[in-house]
């Protein structure tokens, strides 16, 4: 069976949501409900994480989502490992979603604090699923300090460019020893499809959905995207082109027995 | 975790019905697909494989082009010692052959060594048998340490050492490793090896991960074709490739293709392997893991030495001698195992060249591990 499975934890889903910028609490929370997801990720910045009256935390159903926090907005290290703490101190569970962002505009990831947050995090217990560049060094890095996934971007995100890291991401996952999640740009069903066509074990999306016109039609789309991504990977793609055959076989010593 | 974890995974009659049952249709996927998945492996191992043997052998000649350019590395072994407690019912050094025994003194080596160094080598493989008085880790530190001035690479294709072993190999300059499981299937092992240290088949199959774990950077393993059957030993011996070259990611994998060959005792191959299914299997493992090395040693015949030259693989040896101080003193001693390619090392370049390759001597610099102590 095709099981999903992250820190020795079944995952219903190989689709994950991001929880910003939805037009409502309500929007998001329909749009979750339509996704099919397991992990639901919420900006530790946005929530007032402690408390039982969080408007949006309060739309978001834990016996149904794994809540995983992220820690976007941290500019180093010392940011992030703080939130992540404090996620835990309001008894979330040990799971978060490494995020270090000091650029402001692209968002793009810091691969050194990444590293020395997620080291610092794993060996205080923490499920740690940090979101990358999509940097193969980087990547073994990390699962060399012990994350539970790595988290590459396609593009930088908000964009909804689709994978245009293809190259990379092919290498991490080629290489990987932890399930591989493409984070951020993708835009269309037909991305998500893509990366798991390539083997992806799973994708994360957000602004696709909240900025569509209908998001929980788009999150059914995305879902259905990510389930045939993923049989088409299992299945095997046929191939696209024949190789012309050279004129000078480099075999024919196995014929000509003397 | 070690690769214990991950071939168990892989139970052996799954994996050879697999094979066995693979389609053309699964094989041209395979050719077209643009990284291999271990199903993808076993495909190309398959009888049904061999109909494509030659675009499969057009992507591997291409794949390593792309990778190693036109370029041959050259090495060649050096046998320290055959004493050995260990009974492998295949090999001419087993403990029970009544054969003259040898241990080289370190003047000795030096001496094999300056002979194999005027041959024009700078990659050298030391070998012994697993004889823990004659021949432990302080013999084989004090031998590195003498020719290490000669030679820019030093490989050991010794008995398996704890990971304190492996870190003091690189500490005294050792950069390689070659260890073959000989064969991935524990009943078989057991039967081949009656006695002796080599007996722990655990202790072999997780020796590369103690390896890896100690920073050698560069493993090398390899089923001996011909004991085990050869759809499920090549299969293992990706499997295994592969996960070094995820876990270990900072050593370079490498896969050698070793096929019983006549030694004292007389054994004879339990399982034939051909040399379509030697084709097969350095194709597959090229396609596998483009930047393997691929060694190919003087066991095989010059004519397919030459013809394979072009299809994947990356090292040859040449000159080798299987017997301790055989460059010094020919003929004296008794082998390993008989070679068959006896061509010189300066006749090897020079066919090595005429094939449209460069002969690599050295490749490798014994600085880059001072540099990091």
């Amino acid at each position: 069976m095709d099981q999903f499975i992250i820190a020795g934890r079944p995952i219903r889903s190989r689709l994950m949501v991001g929880t910003g910028k939805f037009s409502s609490n309500a929007a998001m929370a329909a749009t979750l409900e339509a996704s099919g997801s397991e992990i639901v990720t919420v900006a530790l910045r946005r929530v007032d994480i402690g408390s039982p009256e969080d408007d949006l935390l309060n739309h978001i159903d834990r016996s149904k989502y794994l809540l995983l926090p992220n820690t976007s907005g941290a500019r180093d290290a010392e940011e992030a490992i703080r939130l992540a703490r404090l996620a835990r101190a309001a008894g979330c569970e040990p799971w978060v979603k490494l995020e270090v962002t000091p650029d402001p505009y692209y968002l793009l990831p810091d691969p050194i604090e990444t590293l020395k947050a997620a080291q610092v995090l794993v060996k205080e217990g923490f499920t740690v699923l940090p979101y990358i560049n999509a940097d193969p060094v980087l990547a073994k890095h990390l699962q060399e300090a012990g994350v539970a996934t790595v988290m590459p971007l396609g593009a930088p995100i908000g964009t909804n460019k689709g994978i245009r890291t293809r190259d990379n991401i092919a290498i991490i996952i080629e290489q990987a020893i932890v399930p591989v999640v493409v984070d951020a740009g993708l835009g269309a069903p037909s991305h998500a499809a893509e990366a798991m066509e390539m083997g992806a074990d799973a994708v994360l999306v957000n602004t696709a959905l909240a900025v569509s016109g209908n998001p929980p039609q788009m999150a059914a789309a995305f879902a259905k995207a990510v389930e045939a991504g993923r049989e088409a990977y299992l299945a095997g793609l046929g191939k696209q082109q024949k190789q012309a055959e050279a004129s000078s076989p480099l075999t024919g010593f196995l014929r000509n027995e003397s | 975790m070690s690769f214990v974890d991950t071939i168990a995974h892989y139970p052996a009659q799954r994996v050879r019905d697999q094979i066995l049952s693979c389609s053309e249709l699964q094989v041209e996927q395979a050719l077209a697909s643009e990284r291999l998945s271990l199903s993808d492996l076993q495909a190309l191992l398959s009888p049904a494989a061999q109909a494509y043997i030659e675009p499969i052998a057009q992507r591997s000649h291409r794949l390593t082009q792309q990778r190693f350019g036109n370029n041959i590395y050259l090495y060649t072994p050096m046998y320290l010692s055959n004493e050995c407690s260990n009974g492998c019912k295949y090999c001419g050094f087993n403990a029970s052959n009544k054969i003259p025994r040898a241990t080289l003194s370190v003047d000795e080596i030096e001496r094999e060594a300056r002979i194999i160094h005027d041959y024009g080598f700078r990659h050298i493989l030391l070998l012994t048998g697993e004889a823990q008085k004659l021949a432990d880790n302080r013999y084989l530190v004090a031998a590195i340490e003498r020719i290490k001035p000669l030679f820019s690479s030093i490989s050991i294709e010794v008995y398996p050492m704890d990971t304190d072993g492996y870190r003091q190999m690189v500490a005294a300059g050792v950069d390689g490793l070659t260890l073959y499981q000989e064969t991935y299937d524990p009943v078989l092992y057991e039967q081949l090896h009656p006695y002796g240290k080599k007996r722990d088949y655990h202790y072999r199959l997780e020796a590369p991960d103690r390896a890896g774990q100690a920073g050698l950077r560069r493993i090398g393993i390899g089923a001996l074709l011909g004991l085990g059957d050869f759809a499920t030993e090549a299969f293992y011996t990706g499997l295994h490739a592969h996960y070094l070259a995820r876990h270990y990611w900072r050593s370079q994998v490498s896969i050698s293709f070793p096929r019983i060959r006549p030694a004292d005792g007389g054994f004879a191959p339990l399982h034939e392997i051909s040399d379509m299914e030697l084709t097969q299997m350095i194709c597959a493992m090229r396609l596998l893991i483009p930047d393997a090395g691929l060694f190919l040693s003087t066991r095989e015949g010059s004519r397919l030495r030459d013809a394979l030259m072009p299809l994947g693989i990356t090292h040859m040896s040449a000159g080798s001698c299987t017997a301790p101080g055989g460059h010094a003193a020919k003929g004296e001693h008794t082998e390993q195992f008989a070679i068959d390619d006896d061509r010189t090392p300066e006749a090897m370049s020079r066919i090595i060249r005429a094939n449209g390759f460069e002969a690599v001597w050295k490749d490798w610099d014994t600085e880059f591990l001072n540099a990091s102590h």
